[in-house]
């Protein structure tokens, strides 16, 4: 709601500047988003009358004038507009005048005649962005009075960004209220006369729909004549407030949305075919609205309608057939109120959002509609003339919002704001807000008028007390509660310590959005289809990722763009796994991703200058798993990934089952992607890592330790994995650790073999072993491993 | 005579020996089995007894001079080698250190990490919840009924009209109050949508969502809790101020400013007192139990606390921006 501060100020007039007054306002809840003066800075511009104007000497498109400005002389000024020509009052910058930007007007001289001023237009004066011509004032404007005082532009507008529930401030008559109660002022509400009728057509209305539509005015004006212009003080009090001047009819209209809050309509009274009915859509029904588009209405929608058609979606928008032009002569006058259930989503369900609409969904005064009428059909009568006939209302009481009675109580009011506010403040309080107000014991009893629609709860009745009591006014106090202890299970691993293994093991943290571009992502994962975004911020964010892989490849190309070769970022959050078990359709997984590209370590004087590979990476993950369980539960078997590397790829398993995936992404999207050389990734369910069991403690052996190396060959093909869990799975109950210290190929080796070297740490918690025994244990690995593996032990 | 002729030689000689090895031949040459100093020894035998004891005594004086010399010779190469040993093993101690320099966590992680602190503290316990939500979560239970026009303002991204991204995390206190029960203390960080993208919106942003649900909670406490709270945040005492305004789901309803550097004032949450009808939808009596609920904008606090101007800079993830915050 954007308004004239000097407009409100014919209402109520509190002392206050205008930073002051939009201040107070924003603390009583109505925010102020922007003041802004209604004009540029300028001063010495005043009225002027065109004496004379002729033709330039010496240039087609300029004219000389001699100016009445009231002094004693009058001023030749030399002129470009189109519009100057003799009679007319205009706005005169003399000699000495400022002009918004600084720009002083002094004497000059146009193509050899001399000018001592100019004359200004709108865009000129920092007013409008019209510069079409020079102003042209009233004819009674006061020759030589100060443009400033003339127009009233020591002016602002102020706009009042207003929340859902305070409708009843969307018009002059609401704001003016508020600051009177803020003010502890009364307002001065303009009298409005009723208008006589001087003839008597008038339309039969049908309230067919009396729920939605309990109260319906109309009132035919004949002759009216629609060429007429709006007078200034009304354009500008529009302009102010943020509406253009269209023509007669829709100004008043505007007017009168602004100053009371009502939103009305005009048709053209000889399109109307009989009777005006106010109906719910009919299935099948189009309107062609007044911005010539042509909407199918659902049987939901509030219509006006005549005997034989809709003429106008009811407190959204007008119909173009019924609509008011310049060359109608004959109106209906609407002034409705529609209930808000009636009117609510129904715009939206049309794509429309109207100034009408935006307030009937939040709520009218429902007895606003006679005062509305009789104030737009006398400002239409004095500007375009005509004749007016009754007023004809239709109104279904029993539906009409019934008047509210709300109960306060005082211990209620104390325990939520937490203070004790005195009685008669409080009652002080609610009266100023216009309600009816009787103290009882110890509740208050509150009739509620019928403008603060958004009134009904007893907590309606605390916020308005805190509200103008102030919020500020209100003591901070630490909150009281119960110490009651919160467990924090041991076995539950905070996702905290995963990034924080992470962060120690060089990777920065990423946020990635949770769209993605399918183009990716069907790519990578062409077998899982994410949910689809019907109405994305683009096409490249408009599906919900299944993967952190996508968003985070997106960072390391949007790094390797940006000379960051050595990238490490990980990322945790939710993927969303189209599942039509789960809720909503969609399995929304905590996972836990990280890639990393290029070196292995910063480059430095210690060199070592390779890049990352698979067991980089690898490594970063059994870092991650190591903070979950002992290394016997987890496996990590050869799988094959859409997005990875057929040869480098793994699924990670705890106890058998898949919780993640690690490789190197697949060369194949590195260009699609946007990224060089190679990248490795992983992705791992963070609710599988999130328990872990707790320690049991084990007696330390007080015997030696004794290492065995052993260096065995297998075929290639033979995966070290399953190596390593035989060796530990087989009984050697003295096997404390098991390493595996080297994996030779090449020379002394026969071709499709590897040498693979294993030192076995043996140990007994109750004794020495005996030479004898060591070397049982080793024999019984020897031979395991030959007869599971085809191994053969090397001399 | 002869006595002192070994002496002044054998001093000679330690004074020239240069090594360890040097030095012990020179200690054989006087005092081994062979040494000069050992067969003067044995040649007492052939003195008489009355001569035998003095001579003794003084070529025991000569091998004690000796053996003093030699060690202390001893120790003086000891420590010059050790000497030469240190210098040679000298290094460049200003040369880098072999380091992976560790990562970091996101800012917005940073923030979220320090509101869980700060309210954890107080018994508030961290909930989470799911990203795409059900209307009733996201709107019915918070009272924003269908067609209310606050639905409007929040620029949901539907995937069909009852699936949509949440536009909040207050989703998360309906959750939570649909399973326990009062006295309640929760927030609940994390991830929301809105339809919008330019200079200050992203589609995607955080929130934090704080909630505590008691017998007598009350406006003043809500006041209390988020003034310590934002002074605690900013480590600075800042000028606060509760501007009354509109949530559908709570009543009375406030924005919450700070006074920023430049002398503007900044909205930096909004809060308010529980509204019955959002008790209601869980079952809990608004007339035995009052809340207050606040929520905050990650990155627009991270923004203040840290002096990042441009919102955006929090999703393109350049590590240039998120090394900063190590």
């Amino acid at each position: 709601m954007k308004f004239s501060e000097k407009w409100l100020r014919e209402w109520v007039n509190p002392a206050l500047n205008a930073q002051q007054l939009s201040e107070q306002l924003s603390m009583a809840g109505l925010e102020v988003d922007e003041l802004a003066g209604v004009a540029g800075e300028f001063s010495g511009v005043v009225v002027g009358e065109v004496v004379d104007c002729g033709q330039h000497p010496n240039a087609d498109k300029l004219r000389v004038t001699k100016i009445n400005t009231g002094d004693d002389e009058l001023l030749d000024i030399v002129c470009g507009a189109p519009n100057c020509r003799q009679g007319i009052k205009v706005a005169v910058a003399k000699v000495g005048a400022v002009l918004p930007g600084d720009f002083k007007i002094k004497k000059a001289k146009l193509r050899g005649e001399p000018s001592f001023g100019m004359l200004c237009s709108f865009s000129e004066l920092g007013i409008s962005d019209d510069h079409d011509g020079i102003i042209e004032l009233p004819g009674d404007a006061p020759v030589g009075e100060d443009i400033r005082e003339y127009l009233n532009l020591d002016d602002y507008s102020i706009d009042v960004d207003l929340t859902p529930n305070r409708a009843d401030c969307l018009g002059i008559r609401g704001i003016a209220r508020e600051v009177g109660v803020l003010n502890n002022e009364d307002v001065r509400e303009p009298v409005i006369e009723p208008v006589q009728s001087t003839i008597d057509d008038k339309i039969e209305i049908n309230l067919d729909a009396p729920q939605a539509c309990p109260r319906y005015l109309g009132r035919v004006l004949k002759n009216v004549d629609l060429t007429a212009a709006s007078p200034l003080w009304l354009t500008e009090k529009l302009r102010r407030s943020g509406i253009r001047s269209i023509d007669p009819i829709v100004d008043v209209t505007n007017y009168v949305l602004l100053e009371l809050g009502q939103p009305m309509h005009a048709f053209n009274l000889n399109r109307i075919d009989g009777n005006i009915k106010v109906r719910m859509a009919y299935a099948d029904e189009s309107l062609t609205l007044l911005d010539e588009s042509t909407v199918e209405l659902a049987s939901d929608t509030l219509v006006i309608a005549d005997n034989h058609k809709p003429l106008a979606m009811a407190g959204i928008f007008g119909g173009l057939h019924s609509g008011v032009t310049t060359d109608t002569t004959d109106i209906l006058l609407e002034s409705a109120f529609f209930a808000r259930d009636a009117i609510m989503g129904r715009a939206r369900q049309y794509g429309l959002h109207t100034d009408a609409s935006h307030r009937y969904e939040r709520g009218v005064d429902p007895q606003l509609q006679r005062d509305a009428i009789e104030r737009a059909t006398g400002l239409v009568l004095s500007i375009c003339g005509g004749e007016a006939g009754p007023v004809v209302e239709a109104v279904e009481q029993d539906a009409l919002p019934a008047s509210k009675t709300v109960i306060l109580r005082q211990e209620r009011l104390s325990r939520v704001l937490g203070i004790n506010i005195a009685v008669a403040k409080v009652t002080e309080i609610l009266t100023r807000l216009g309600m009816q107000v009787t103290e009882l014991e110890d509740h208050w009893q509150a009739e509620v008028p019928s403008y603060r629609f958004d009134i009904a709860i007893e907590e309606d009745l605390i916020e308005e007390v805190a509200r103008v009591y102030g919020y500020n006014n209100i003591p901070n106090v630490a909150p009281k509660a119960s110490l009651a202890m919160l467990p924090a299970s041991e076995a539950t691993i905070n996702s905290r310590v995963f990034k924080s293994q992470l962060t120690a093991r060089g990777y920065s943290e990423a946020i990635t959005y949770s769209f993605v571009d399918p183009k990716v992502q069907d790519a990578l994962f062409p077998d899982e289809k994410g949910l689809v975004l019907p109405h994305p911020i683009s096409s490249d964010m408009s599906v919900m990722r299944v993967s952190l892989w996508p968003g985070l490849l997106g960072a390391v190309a949007y790094n390797q763009k940006r000379q960051q070769s050595r990238v490490r970022l990980f990322e945790t959050g939710l993927r969303f796994v189209p599942d039509a078990k789960s809720e909503s359709g969609v399995c929304q997984e905590s996972v836990i991703a990280g890639v990393i590209a290029g070196r292995r370590t910063a480059e430095s004087w210690h060199g070592g200058d390779e890049a990352v590979d698979f067991f980089d990476v690898k490594g970063d993950v059994e870092a991650l798993l190591a903070m979950k369980a002992q290394n016997g539960e987890i496996t990590f078997i050869a799988q094959s990934h859409s997005a990875l590397h057929p040869g480098m790829s793994a699924a990670i398993l705890l106890d058998g089952k898949n919780i993640g995936f690690v490789g190197a992404l697949h060369p194949q999207f590195t260009k699609m992607i946007g990224v060089n050389g190679s990248l490795f990734l992983f992705e791992i369910d963070l609710t599988a890592l999130s328990q872990r069991t707790l320690p049991q403690a084990k007696a330390i052996s007080k015997y030696p330790a004794n290492r065995r190396d052993i260096a065995i060959t297998v075929k290639e093909a033979v995966s070290v994995g399953a190596i390593l869990s035989h060796v530990e799975k087989i009984s050697v109950n003295q096997l404390v650790a098991l390493n595996l210290f080297d994996v030779y190929k090449g020379k002394g080796i026969e071709p499709g073999y590897k040498s693979l070297a294993l030192s076995l740490i043996l140990q007994n918690p109750e004794k020495t072993l005996e030479e004898a025994e060591i070397q049982q244990a080793v024999d019984t690995v020897v031979k395991s491993l030959e007869s599971e593996f085809g191994a053969a032990l090397r001399e | 005579m002869e006595l002192e002729a070994i002496i002044s030689q054998a001093q000679s000689q330690i004074d020239a020996a240069e090594d360890a090895a040097t030095l012990d031949q020179v200690r054989v040459e006087y005092m081994g089995k062979k040494g000069k100093l050992t067969d003067l020894l044995k040649g007492l035998g052939k003195l008489s007894n009355e001569e035998r004891p003095a001579a003794g005594q003084k070529i025991n004086q000569a091998k004690q001079v000796i053996q003093q010399a030699i060690g202390a010779k001893g120790e003086a190469l000891h420590s010059e080698e050790m000497n030469r040993k240190l210098a040679e093993e000298a290094i460049d101690v200003t040369l880098p250190g072999r380091v992976e320099q560790p990562g970091n966590l996101h800012p917005v992680s940073r923030t979220i990490a320090r509101i869980e602190q700060f309210f954890g503290e107080l018994g508030f316990a961290v909930k989470t919840g799911p990203e795409v939500e059900d209307g009733f979560h996201n709107f019915d239970a918070l009272n924003i009924p269908a067609n209310h026009p606050a639905r409007a303002d929040h620029d949901t991204f539907y995937f069909n009209p009852d699936v949509m991204l949440r536009t909040q995390t207050s989703g998360v206190q309906i959750r939570t109050m649909e399973v326990e029960q009062p006295p309640l203390r929760i927030i609940s960080p994390g991830r929301v949508y809105r339809n919008d993208y330019d200079q200050t919106h992203t589609p995607m942003f955080h929130q934090v969502e704080g909630l505590m649900v008691d017998k007598n909670v009350s406006f003043t406490e809500l006041k209390g809790i988020l003034h310590d709270f934002l002074h605690h945040f900013f480590e600075e005492s800042l000028e606060v101020r509760f501007r009354p305004s509109y949530f559908p789901f709570t009543e009375p309803s406030a924005e919450v400013d700070v006074m920023g550097k430049n002398g503007q004032w900044l909205e930096v949450l909004g809060c308010g007192m529980v509204h019955p009808n959002v008790l209601k939808a869980v079952n809990i009596d608004p007339e035995e139990y009052t809340g207050f609920a606040f929520g905050m904008g990650v990155e627009r606090l991270t923004m203040l606390r840290y002096g990042v101007t441009d919102l955006r800079a929090f999703f393109e993830n350049d590590l240039r921006f998120l090394k900063q915050f190590n």
